[in-house]
Protein backbone atom coordinates (compact mmCIF):
# COMPACT_ATOMS: atom_id res chain seq x y z
CA UNK A 1 0.00 0.00 0.00
CA UNK A 2 1.88 3.36 -0.89
CA UNK A 3 1.59 6.57 0.98
CA UNK A 4 -0.40 8.11 -2.01
CA UNK A 5 -3.55 5.33 -1.65
CA UNK A 6 -3.48 5.86 1.88
CA UNK A 7 -3.59 9.68 2.06
CA UNK A 8 -6.04 9.49 -0.97
CA UNK A 9 -8.43 7.14 1.72
CA UNK A 10 -7.93 10.15 4.45
CA UNK A 11 -9.25 12.49 2.19
CA UNK A 12 -12.27 10.37 1.36
CA UNK A 13 -12.88 10.08 5.05
CA UNK A 14 -12.91 13.63 5.17
CA UNK A 15 -14.67 14.51 2.57
CA UNK A 16 -17.76 11.88 3.22
CA UNK A 17 -17.22 13.08 6.77
CA UNK A 18 -18.30 16.66 5.68
CA UNK A 19 -21.94 15.59 3.99
CA UNK A 20 -22.20 13.39 7.35
CA UNK A 21 -21.91 16.97 8.94
CA UNK A 22 -24.29 18.67 7.01
CA UNK A 23 -26.66 15.77 7.69
CA UNK A 24 -26.31 15.13 11.36
CA UNK A 25 -25.98 19.27 12.48
CA UNK A 26 -29.39 19.42 12.34
CA UNK A 27 -30.42 16.08 14.09
CA UNK A 28 -28.44 17.28 16.89
CA UNK A 29 -29.30 20.72 17.25
CA UNK A 30 -32.71 19.84 17.46
CA UNK A 31 -32.13 16.67 19.59
CA UNK A 32 -29.79 18.42 22.12
CA UNK A 33 -32.57 21.14 22.62
CA UNK A 34 -35.87 19.21 22.08
CA UNK A 35 -35.29 15.45 22.79
CA UNK A 36 -36.95 14.82 19.99
CA UNK A 37 -35.85 12.48 16.86
CA UNK A 38 -36.91 13.92 13.55
CA UNK A 39 -37.17 11.12 11.42
CA UNK A 40 -38.43 13.10 8.63
CA UNK A 41 -34.48 14.83 8.72
CA UNK A 42 -33.30 12.51 5.89
CA UNK A 43 -36.12 14.23 3.52
CA UNK A 44 -35.29 17.47 4.45
CA UNK A 45 -32.16 16.72 2.93
CA UNK A 46 -33.94 14.70 -0.33
CA UNK A 47 -36.29 18.13 -0.81
CA UNK A 48 -32.36 19.99 -0.38
CA UNK A 49 -31.77 18.48 -3.16
CA UNK A 50 -34.81 18.89 -5.55
CA UNK A 51 -34.48 22.12 -4.50
CA UNK A 52 -30.73 22.33 -6.15
CA UNK A 53 -31.91 20.64 -9.28
CA UNK A 54 -34.90 23.31 -9.73
CA UNK A 55 -32.51 26.19 -9.05
CA UNK A 56 -30.09 24.99 -11.39
CA UNK A 57 -32.72 25.03 -13.83
CA UNK A 58 -33.64 28.34 -13.75
CA UNK A 59 -30.25 29.50 -13.11
CA UNK A 60 -27.77 27.44 -14.45
CA UNK A 61 -23.90 28.76 -15.17
CA UNK A 62 -21.03 28.89 -12.88
CA UNK A 63 -22.82 30.83 -9.94
CA UNK A 64 -26.45 28.82 -10.15
CA UNK A 65 -24.43 26.08 -7.15
CA UNK A 66 -24.56 28.92 -4.82
CA UNK A 67 -28.27 30.14 -5.51
CA UNK A 68 -29.33 26.90 -4.72
CA UNK A 69 -27.19 26.66 -1.68
CA UNK A 70 -29.42 29.91 -0.53
CA UNK A 71 -32.53 28.52 -1.72
CA UNK A 72 -31.82 25.24 -0.13
CA UNK A 73 -31.30 26.70 3.06
CA UNK A 74 -34.34 28.84 3.09
CA UNK A 75 -36.94 26.36 1.74
CA UNK A 76 -35.65 23.26 3.76
CA UNK A 77 -35.77 26.01 6.80
CA UNK A 78 -39.21 26.70 6.24
CA UNK A 79 -40.14 23.39 5.88
CA UNK A 80 -38.88 22.45 9.41
CA UNK A 81 -40.04 25.25 11.33
CA UNK A 82 -43.45 24.15 9.90
CA UNK A 83 -42.93 20.70 10.70
CA UNK A 84 -42.16 21.91 13.65
CA UNK A 85 -45.14 24.41 14.24
CA UNK A 86 -47.88 21.74 12.84
CA UNK A 87 -46.24 18.98 14.38
CA UNK A 88 -43.50 18.33 16.60
CA UNK A 89 -44.58 20.97 19.20
CA UNK A 90 -47.82 19.04 19.43
CA UNK A 91 -45.97 16.07 20.60
CA UNK A 92 -42.98 17.40 22.90
CA UNK A 93 -44.06 15.48 25.89
CA UNK A 94 -44.35 11.89 23.55
CA UNK A 95 -41.10 11.40 22.16
CA UNK A 96 -42.31 7.88 20.37
CA UNK A 97 -45.18 9.52 19.04
CA UNK A 98 -42.53 11.93 17.69
CA UNK A 99 -40.41 9.23 16.30
CA UNK A 100 -44.33 7.54 14.32
CA UNK A 101 -45.11 10.95 13.00
CA UNK A 102 -42.27 12.13 11.70
CA UNK A 103 -41.81 9.29 10.29
CA UNK A 104 -45.27 9.39 8.43
CA UNK A 105 -43.83 12.45 7.13
CA UNK A 106 -40.91 11.21 5.69
CA UNK A 107 -42.55 8.84 4.01
CA UNK A 108 -45.52 11.04 2.78
CA UNK A 109 -42.24 13.55 1.36
CA UNK A 110 -40.98 10.35 -0.16
CA UNK A 111 -44.07 9.49 -2.12
CA UNK A 112 -44.69 13.45 -2.99
CA UNK A 113 -40.66 13.59 -4.48
CA UNK A 114 -41.74 10.06 -6.28
CA UNK A 115 -44.97 11.40 -7.64
CA UNK A 116 -43.72 15.18 -8.86
CA UNK A 117 -40.43 14.30 -10.11
CA UNK A 118 -40.89 10.71 -10.72
CA UNK A 119 -38.79 7.10 -9.22
CA UNK A 120 -35.76 7.38 -11.66
CA UNK A 121 -34.03 10.61 -10.21
CA UNK A 122 -32.61 13.51 -11.80
CA UNK A 123 -29.31 14.89 -11.99
CA UNK A 124 -27.84 17.66 -11.21
CA UNK A 125 -25.67 19.08 -13.24
CA UNK A 126 -22.73 20.67 -11.46
CA UNK A 127 -20.91 23.80 -12.62
CA UNK A 128 -18.07 23.82 -14.62
CA UNK A 129 -15.55 24.88 -12.20
CA UNK A 130 -16.30 21.68 -9.79
CA UNK A 131 -15.71 19.33 -12.63
CA UNK A 132 -11.75 18.88 -12.13
CA UNK A 133 -9.17 18.38 -10.00
CA UNK A 134 -6.75 19.72 -8.13
CA UNK A 135 -3.38 17.77 -7.99
CA UNK A 136 -1.05 17.48 -4.82
CA UNK A 137 1.84 15.91 -5.32
CA UNK A 138 0.64 12.60 -7.48
CA UNK A 139 -2.69 13.05 -5.87
CA UNK A 140 -5.55 14.35 -7.35
CA UNK A 141 -8.31 15.82 -5.60
CA UNK A 142 -11.47 16.38 -7.34
CA UNK A 143 -12.54 19.75 -7.17
CA UNK A 144 -16.46 18.97 -6.33
CA UNK A 145 -15.13 16.84 -2.99
CA UNK A 146 -13.03 19.85 -2.03
CA UNK A 147 -16.25 22.16 -2.45
CA UNK A 148 -17.98 19.89 -0.38
CA UNK A 149 -15.57 20.04 2.71
CA UNK A 150 -15.25 24.29 2.23
CA UNK A 151 -19.03 24.16 2.35
CA UNK A 152 -19.02 22.11 5.73
CA UNK A 153 -16.63 24.46 7.45
CA UNK A 154 -17.95 27.55 6.35
CA UNK A 155 -21.46 26.08 7.99
CA UNK A 156 -19.71 25.05 10.78
CA UNK A 157 -18.18 28.01 11.57
CA UNK A 158 -20.88 30.29 10.58
CA UNK A 159 -23.29 27.77 13.00
CA UNK A 160 -20.23 28.46 15.71
CA UNK A 161 -20.16 32.31 15.29
CA UNK A 162 -24.00 32.70 15.14
CA UNK A 163 -24.14 31.06 18.53
CA UNK A 164 -21.39 32.55 20.30
CA UNK A 165 -22.17 35.85 18.88
CA UNK A 166 -25.67 36.79 18.80
CA UNK A 167 -28.29 37.58 21.10
CA UNK A 168 -30.90 34.77 19.54
CA UNK A 169 -27.52 32.09 20.01
CA UNK A 170 -26.87 33.34 23.83
CA UNK A 171 -31.03 32.45 24.12
CA UNK A 172 -30.36 28.68 22.27
CA UNK A 173 -27.65 28.35 24.74
CA UNK A 174 -29.52 28.76 27.34
CA UNK A 175 -32.51 27.22 26.70
CA UNK A 176 -29.99 23.99 25.45
CA UNK A 177 -28.54 23.86 29.10
CA UNK A 178 -31.27 24.88 31.11
CA UNK A 179 -35.04 24.89 29.65
CA UNK A 180 -37.22 25.13 32.92
CA UNK A 181 -34.67 27.99 34.19
CA UNK A 182 -34.43 29.71 30.75
CA UNK A 183 -38.41 30.25 30.89
CA UNK A 184 -38.38 31.32 34.07
CA UNK A 185 -36.23 34.16 33.22
CA UNK A 186 -37.95 35.18 30.13
CA UNK A 187 -37.13 33.35 26.93
CA UNK A 188 -39.92 31.98 25.05
CA UNK A 189 -38.52 28.43 24.76
CA UNK A 190 -41.07 27.33 21.64
CA UNK A 191 -39.89 30.10 19.71
CA UNK A 192 -36.20 28.70 19.77
CA UNK A 193 -37.24 25.29 19.31
CA UNK A 194 -39.26 26.26 16.21
CA UNK A 195 -36.24 28.46 15.12
CA UNK A 196 -33.80 25.78 15.74
CA UNK A 197 -35.58 23.21 14.48
CA UNK A 198 -35.88 25.41 11.24
CA UNK A 199 -31.95 26.48 11.41
CA UNK A 200 -31.23 22.46 11.39
CA UNK A 201 -33.63 21.44 8.68
CA UNK A 202 -31.84 24.57 6.76
CA UNK A 203 -28.46 23.12 7.19
CA UNK A 204 -29.75 19.51 5.92
CA UNK A 205 -31.30 21.56 3.06
CA UNK A 206 -27.64 22.63 2.05
CA UNK A 207 -26.37 18.59 2.64
CA UNK A 208 -28.80 18.36 0.12
CA UNK A 209 -27.67 20.19 -2.59
CA UNK A 210 -23.83 18.81 -1.86
CA UNK A 211 -25.15 15.46 -2.31
CA UNK A 212 -26.34 16.47 -5.60
CA UNK A 213 -22.77 17.26 -6.71
CA UNK A 214 -22.14 13.60 -6.55
CA UNK A 215 -24.71 11.81 -7.77
CA UNK A 216 -28.04 11.41 -8.68
CA UNK A 217 -31.06 12.72 -7.32
CA UNK A 218 -34.02 10.67 -6.17
CA UNK A 219 -36.97 9.95 -4.24
CA UNK A 220 -34.82 7.70 -1.31
CA UNK A 221 -31.69 10.28 -1.05
CA UNK A 222 -31.89 11.00 2.39
CA UNK A 223 -32.32 7.31 3.57
CA UNK A 224 -28.69 6.30 2.23
CA UNK A 225 -27.47 9.20 4.57
CA UNK A 226 -29.85 9.61 7.39
CA UNK A 227 -28.93 6.12 9.41
CA UNK A 228 -25.26 7.16 9.31
CA UNK A 229 -26.02 10.51 10.67
CA UNK A 230 -27.87 8.91 13.33
CA UNK A 231 -24.99 7.09 14.00
CA UNK A 232 -22.74 10.73 14.14
CA UNK A 233 -25.19 12.22 16.89
CA UNK A 234 -25.14 9.37 19.19
CA UNK A 235 -21.51 8.89 19.15
CA UNK A 236 -20.87 12.67 19.08
CA UNK A 237 -22.95 12.96 22.59
CA UNK A 238 -26.62 13.43 21.74
CA UNK A 239 -26.77 17.66 21.11
CA UNK A 240 -23.06 18.49 21.14
CA UNK A 241 -22.03 20.46 18.02
CA UNK A 242 -17.89 19.60 18.77
CA UNK A 243 -18.88 16.00 19.52
CA UNK A 244 -20.98 15.51 16.49
CA UNK A 245 -18.23 17.24 13.96
CA UNK A 246 -15.33 14.76 15.81
CA UNK A 247 -18.05 12.16 15.50
CA UNK A 248 -18.43 12.70 11.74
CA UNK A 249 -14.97 12.68 10.92
CA UNK A 250 -14.46 9.53 13.13
CA UNK A 251 -16.91 7.71 11.33
CA UNK A 252 -15.80 9.14 7.96
CA UNK A 253 -12.39 7.89 8.25
CA UNK A 254 -13.12 4.60 9.71
CA UNK A 255 -15.38 3.92 6.76
CA UNK A 256 -12.77 5.36 4.32
CA UNK A 257 -10.21 3.75 5.66
CA UNK A 258 -12.06 0.16 6.18
CA UNK A 259 -12.32 0.36 2.66
CA UNK A 260 -8.55 -0.02 2.02
CA UNK A 261 -8.99 -3.97 3.06
CA UNK A 262 -12.50 -4.72 2.63
CA UNK A 263 -15.46 -3.82 0.20
CA UNK A 264 -17.91 -0.86 1.19
CA UNK A 265 -20.98 -2.93 2.23
CA UNK A 266 -18.35 -4.78 4.76
CA UNK A 267 -16.49 -1.45 5.80
CA UNK A 268 -19.94 -0.46 6.89
CA UNK A 269 -20.54 -3.21 9.41
CA UNK A 270 -16.70 -2.33 10.11
CA UNK A 271 -18.11 1.56 11.02
CA UNK A 272 -21.04 0.23 12.97
CA UNK A 273 -18.76 -2.15 15.24
CA UNK A 274 -16.61 0.83 15.78
CA UNK A 275 -18.76 3.12 17.03
CA UNK A 276 -20.54 -0.33 18.98
CA UNK A 277 -16.93 -0.47 20.83
CA UNK A 278 -16.60 2.82 21.28
CA UNK A 279 -19.58 3.49 23.22
CA UNK A 280 -19.26 0.02 25.50
CA UNK A 281 -16.32 2.13 26.81
CA UNK A 282 -17.42 5.99 26.73
CA UNK A 283 -21.39 5.51 27.17
CA UNK A 284 -21.35 9.28 27.01
CA UNK A 285 -20.19 9.61 23.69
CA UNK A 286 -17.20 12.11 22.37
CA UNK A 287 -18.50 15.31 24.03
CA UNK A 288 -20.47 14.66 27.40
CA UNK A 289 -22.83 17.82 28.57
CA UNK A 290 -21.74 17.67 32.43
CA UNK A 291 -20.58 20.75 34.80
CA UNK A 292 -20.42 20.82 38.68
CA UNK A 293 -24.03 22.19 38.88
CA UNK A 294 -25.56 19.56 36.63
CA UNK A 295 -23.66 17.00 38.70
CA UNK A 296 -25.80 18.56 41.71
CA UNK A 297 -29.05 17.50 40.45
CA UNK B 1 -54.73 48.72 46.01
CA UNK B 2 -54.49 45.67 43.91
CA UNK B 3 -52.54 42.56 44.87
CA UNK B 4 -48.92 42.76 43.41
CA UNK B 5 -49.67 38.64 43.17
CA UNK B 6 -53.07 36.67 44.37
CA UNK B 7 -53.29 32.79 44.02
CA UNK B 8 -57.08 31.50 44.92
CA UNK B 9 -57.84 28.12 45.81
CA UNK B 10 -54.85 26.81 44.00
CA UNK B 11 -54.17 23.00 43.17
CA UNK B 12 -51.16 21.20 41.25
CA UNK B 13 -49.86 17.80 40.78
CA UNK B 14 -47.20 15.85 39.72
CA UNK B 15 -48.77 13.04 37.66
CA UNK B 16 -51.89 12.02 39.88
CA UNK B 17 -49.98 12.83 43.18
CA UNK B 18 -51.83 15.78 44.44
CA UNK B 19 -48.97 17.93 46.40
CA UNK B 20 -51.03 21.61 46.41
CA UNK B 21 -54.54 21.55 47.91
CA UNK B 22 -56.38 24.54 47.74
CA UNK B 23 -53.64 27.37 48.47
CA UNK B 24 -54.52 31.02 49.07
CA UNK B 25 -51.52 33.11 49.37
CA UNK B 26 -51.80 37.11 47.97
CA UNK B 27 -48.82 39.40 48.72
CA UNK B 28 -49.04 43.71 48.39
CA UNK B 29 -46.24 45.45 46.51
CA UNK B 30 -42.56 45.80 48.08
CA UNK B 31 -44.27 43.42 50.85
CA UNK B 32 -41.75 40.73 51.78
CA UNK B 33 -43.43 37.10 53.20
CA UNK B 34 -41.40 33.61 53.86
CA UNK B 35 -43.06 30.35 53.42
CA UNK B 36 -41.94 28.20 55.97
CA UNK B 37 -42.18 24.38 56.35
CA UNK B 38 -40.92 21.05 56.44
CA UNK B 39 -39.50 19.36 53.86
CA UNK B 40 -41.41 18.07 51.32
CA UNK B 41 -44.43 19.47 52.60
CA UNK B 42 -44.59 21.73 48.94
CA UNK B 43 -42.68 24.65 49.27
CA UNK B 44 -40.36 23.92 46.30
CA UNK B 45 -43.99 22.70 44.58
CA UNK B 46 -45.71 26.53 45.19
CA UNK B 47 -42.84 28.40 43.81
CA UNK B 48 -42.53 26.62 40.68
CA UNK B 49 -46.48 27.10 40.07
CA UNK B 50 -46.20 30.44 41.23
CA UNK B 51 -43.21 30.84 38.35
CA UNK B 52 -45.62 28.79 36.09
CA UNK B 53 -42.78 25.91 35.76
CA UNK B 54 -45.80 23.80 36.83
CA UNK B 55 -49.51 24.22 35.36
CA UNK B 56 -51.88 24.52 38.29
CA UNK B 57 -54.45 21.68 38.41
CA UNK B 58 -57.19 23.90 39.77
CA UNK B 59 -57.44 27.46 40.85
CA UNK B 60 -56.51 30.86 39.44
CA UNK B 61 -53.16 32.90 39.61
CA UNK B 62 -53.32 36.86 39.30
CA UNK B 63 -50.29 38.97 39.11
CA UNK B 64 -50.89 42.79 39.34
CA UNK B 65 -54.67 42.00 38.94
CA UNK B 66 -54.37 40.23 35.74
CA UNK B 67 -54.47 36.11 35.24
CA UNK B 68 -51.81 34.63 34.95
CA UNK B 69 -53.13 30.92 35.33
CA UNK B 70 -52.83 29.77 31.54
CA UNK B 71 -49.63 31.15 30.87
CA UNK B 72 -46.11 29.74 30.58
CA UNK B 73 -43.27 30.89 32.43
CA UNK B 74 -41.47 33.03 30.16
CA UNK B 75 -44.78 35.17 30.33
CA UNK B 76 -45.09 35.43 33.97
CA UNK B 77 -41.46 36.48 33.90
CA UNK B 78 -42.22 39.28 31.60
CA UNK B 79 -45.07 39.90 33.69
CA UNK B 80 -42.27 41.08 36.40
CA UNK B 81 -41.88 37.69 38.40
CA UNK B 82 -38.23 37.06 38.87
CA UNK B 83 -36.78 33.43 40.15
CA UNK B 84 -33.96 32.13 42.42
CA UNK B 85 -34.85 28.34 41.41
CA UNK B 86 -34.01 26.01 44.85
CA UNK B 87 -30.01 24.57 43.26
CA UNK B 88 -29.41 27.53 41.90
CA UNK B 89 -29.52 26.63 38.29
CA UNK B 90 -26.99 28.87 36.74
CA UNK B 91 -26.37 27.72 33.05
CA UNK B 92 -23.07 26.25 34.01
CA UNK B 93 -21.30 26.42 30.34
CA UNK B 94 -22.68 30.42 29.55
CA UNK B 95 -19.72 32.96 31.47
CA UNK B 96 -21.79 35.16 34.63
CA UNK B 97 -21.85 37.60 32.37
CA UNK B 98 -23.83 35.70 29.77
CA UNK B 99 -25.86 34.35 32.71
CA UNK B 100 -26.63 37.94 33.57
CA UNK B 101 -27.74 38.65 29.99
CA UNK B 102 -30.25 35.75 29.94
CA UNK B 103 -32.16 37.77 32.44
CA UNK B 104 -32.84 40.14 30.57
CA UNK B 105 -35.04 38.25 28.08
CA UNK B 106 -37.59 39.30 31.08
CA UNK B 107 -37.62 42.93 29.74
CA UNK B 108 -39.44 41.92 26.74
CA UNK B 109 -42.67 42.56 28.47
CA UNK B 110 -45.21 45.57 27.48
CA UNK B 111 -44.07 48.94 27.92
CA UNK B 112 -40.50 48.63 29.28
CA UNK B 113 -39.06 51.29 27.63
CA UNK B 114 -35.16 51.87 29.67
CA UNK B 115 -32.23 49.80 28.26
CA UNK B 116 -32.20 46.06 27.79
CA UNK B 117 -29.00 45.96 29.96
CA UNK B 118 -28.45 44.19 33.36
CA UNK B 119 -28.58 47.42 35.50
CA UNK B 120 -25.43 48.36 37.83
CA UNK B 121 -27.05 47.78 40.82
CA UNK B 122 -26.85 44.12 40.28
CA UNK B 123 -23.12 44.59 40.33
CA UNK B 124 -23.38 46.87 43.31
CA UNK B 125 -25.05 44.20 45.59
CA UNK B 126 -22.73 41.70 44.04
CA UNK B 127 -19.53 43.21 43.57
CA UNK B 128 -17.82 39.66 43.34
CA UNK B 129 -19.35 39.44 40.29
CA UNK B 130 -17.99 41.96 37.85
CA UNK B 131 -14.64 40.28 39.11
CA UNK B 132 -15.57 37.04 37.89
CA UNK B 133 -17.94 38.19 34.69
CA UNK B 134 -15.54 35.73 32.14
CA UNK B 135 -15.88 32.68 34.27
CA UNK B 136 -18.11 30.10 33.16
CA UNK B 137 -20.91 29.74 35.76
CA UNK B 138 -20.56 25.49 36.52
CA UNK B 139 -16.81 26.35 37.98
CA UNK B 140 -17.76 28.67 40.15
CA UNK B 141 -18.38 27.73 43.93
CA UNK B 142 -22.27 27.33 45.44
CA UNK B 143 -21.49 31.40 47.13
CA UNK B 144 -20.75 32.59 43.78
CA UNK B 145 -23.42 31.05 41.62
CA UNK B 146 -26.33 32.03 44.56
CA UNK B 147 -24.94 35.75 44.00
CA UNK B 148 -25.48 34.96 40.03
CA UNK B 149 -28.45 33.40 40.41
CA UNK B 150 -30.00 36.22 42.45
CA UNK B 151 -28.37 38.87 40.07
CA UNK B 152 -29.51 37.41 36.73
CA UNK B 153 -33.35 37.19 38.21
CA UNK B 154 -32.83 40.62 39.02
CA UNK B 155 -31.31 42.05 35.98
CA UNK B 156 -35.18 41.16 34.57
CA UNK B 157 -36.58 44.00 36.74
CA UNK B 158 -38.83 42.20 38.13
CA UNK B 159 -41.67 43.51 40.73
CA UNK B 160 -41.62 40.19 42.60
CA UNK B 161 -38.68 37.79 43.36
CA UNK B 162 -39.04 34.19 44.43
CA UNK B 163 -36.09 32.76 45.98
CA UNK B 164 -36.26 28.80 46.88
CA UNK B 165 -33.97 28.41 49.78
CA UNK B 166 -31.31 30.89 48.54
CA UNK B 167 -29.17 30.17 51.61
CA UNK B 168 -29.03 26.21 51.14
CA UNK B 169 -25.68 24.25 51.45
CA UNK B 170 -23.82 28.17 51.13
CA UNK B 171 -20.71 29.05 53.74
CA UNK B 172 -21.98 30.89 56.25
CA UNK B 173 -19.61 34.01 55.59
CA UNK B 174 -21.83 34.07 51.94
CA UNK B 175 -24.96 33.52 53.90
CA UNK B 176 -24.32 36.51 55.37
CA UNK B 177 -23.48 38.84 52.19
CA UNK B 178 -26.55 37.18 50.53
CA UNK B 179 -29.15 38.02 53.49
CA UNK B 180 -27.63 41.61 53.27
CA UNK B 181 -28.30 42.30 49.61
CA UNK B 182 -31.91 40.97 49.97
CA UNK B 183 -32.30 43.58 52.87
CA UNK B 184 -31.12 46.28 50.52
CA UNK B 185 -33.28 44.34 47.42
CA UNK B 186 -36.30 44.95 49.32
CA UNK B 187 -35.44 48.16 50.89
CA UNK B 188 -33.45 49.92 48.04
CA UNK B 189 -35.20 48.74 44.96
CA UNK B 190 -38.91 48.10 46.84
CA UNK B 191 -39.48 44.81 45.31
CA UNK B 192 -41.63 42.43 46.79
CA UNK B 193 -39.64 38.86 47.94
CA UNK B 194 -41.42 35.64 48.64
CA UNK B 195 -38.72 33.19 49.89
CA UNK B 196 -38.50 29.83 51.02
CA UNK B 197 -35.76 29.32 54.23
CA UNK B 198 -35.06 27.32 56.35
CA UNK B 199 -33.12 29.29 58.77
CA UNK B 200 -36.10 30.67 61.10
CA UNK B 201 -33.98 33.68 62.39
CA UNK B 202 -33.27 34.97 59.19
CA UNK B 203 -36.70 34.73 57.76
CA UNK B 204 -38.23 35.77 60.75
CA UNK B 205 -36.30 39.21 60.78
CA UNK B 206 -36.75 39.72 57.12
CA UNK B 207 -40.26 38.98 56.20
CA UNK B 208 -43.37 40.59 57.42
CA UNK B 209 -45.70 38.06 56.67
CA UNK B 210 -44.97 33.91 57.03
CA UNK B 211 -47.28 31.33 55.72
CA UNK B 212 -47.11 27.87 56.84
CA UNK B 213 -47.31 24.65 54.95
CA UNK B 214 -48.03 21.11 55.79
CA UNK B 215 -48.98 18.36 53.63
CA UNK B 216 -49.67 20.88 50.74
CA UNK B 217 -51.78 23.25 52.30
CA UNK B 218 -51.08 26.91 54.29
CA UNK B 219 -52.52 26.11 57.43
CA UNK B 220 -51.32 28.87 59.40
CA UNK B 221 -50.44 32.79 57.96
CA UNK B 222 -49.81 35.95 59.96
CA UNK B 223 -47.14 38.27 60.36
CA UNK B 224 -44.03 37.85 62.29
CA UNK B 225 -44.77 41.03 64.36
CA UNK B 226 -47.81 39.97 65.70
CA UNK B 227 -46.33 36.09 66.83
CA UNK B 228 -43.76 34.47 68.45
CA UNK B 229 -41.16 32.23 66.01
CA UNK B 230 -41.18 29.71 68.98
CA UNK B 231 -44.82 29.11 68.69
CA UNK B 232 -44.25 29.10 64.87
CA UNK B 233 -40.91 26.78 64.44
CA UNK B 234 -42.72 23.82 66.64
CA UNK B 235 -44.90 23.51 63.33
CA UNK B 236 -42.38 23.71 61.19
CA UNK B 237 -40.01 21.28 62.92
CA UNK B 238 -40.53 17.50 63.99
Amino acid sequence: MDAAFLTGQVFNGFSVASIYILAALGLALSFGLMRVINMAHGEILMVGSYLAYLTILFIPGPLGIFAAMLVAFIGAGLLGAGLEAALVSKLTARPLDTLLATWGVSLILQQGARDVFGATGVSVTAPAWLDGAITIGALPLPAARLFIMAVAVAVLGGLALFLRMTRVGLLVRAVNQDRATASAMGVNVRQVDAFIFGLGAGVAGIGGVVLALLGPVTPNVGQSYIVTAFLVVVLGGLGSMIGTTIAAVMIGLVMALAQIFVDVSFAQVLTLLFVVLFLQFRPQGVIAIRSRALDAE
Amino acid sequence: MTDLINLRSVSAAYGKGQVLWDVALDMKAGEAATVLGRNGVGKTTLMKTIMGQLPVSGGYIYVNGEEVTAMGAYQRARAGIGFVPQGRHVFPHLTVSENLEVGLAALARKGFKGPRKVPDMVFDLFPKLTQIANRKAGVLSGGEQQQLAIGRALAGQPSLLLLDEPTEGIQPNIVQQIEDALLRVRTELGVAILIVEQNLDFAWSFAERYFVMQRGRIVKQGKTAEDSAADIAKLVHV
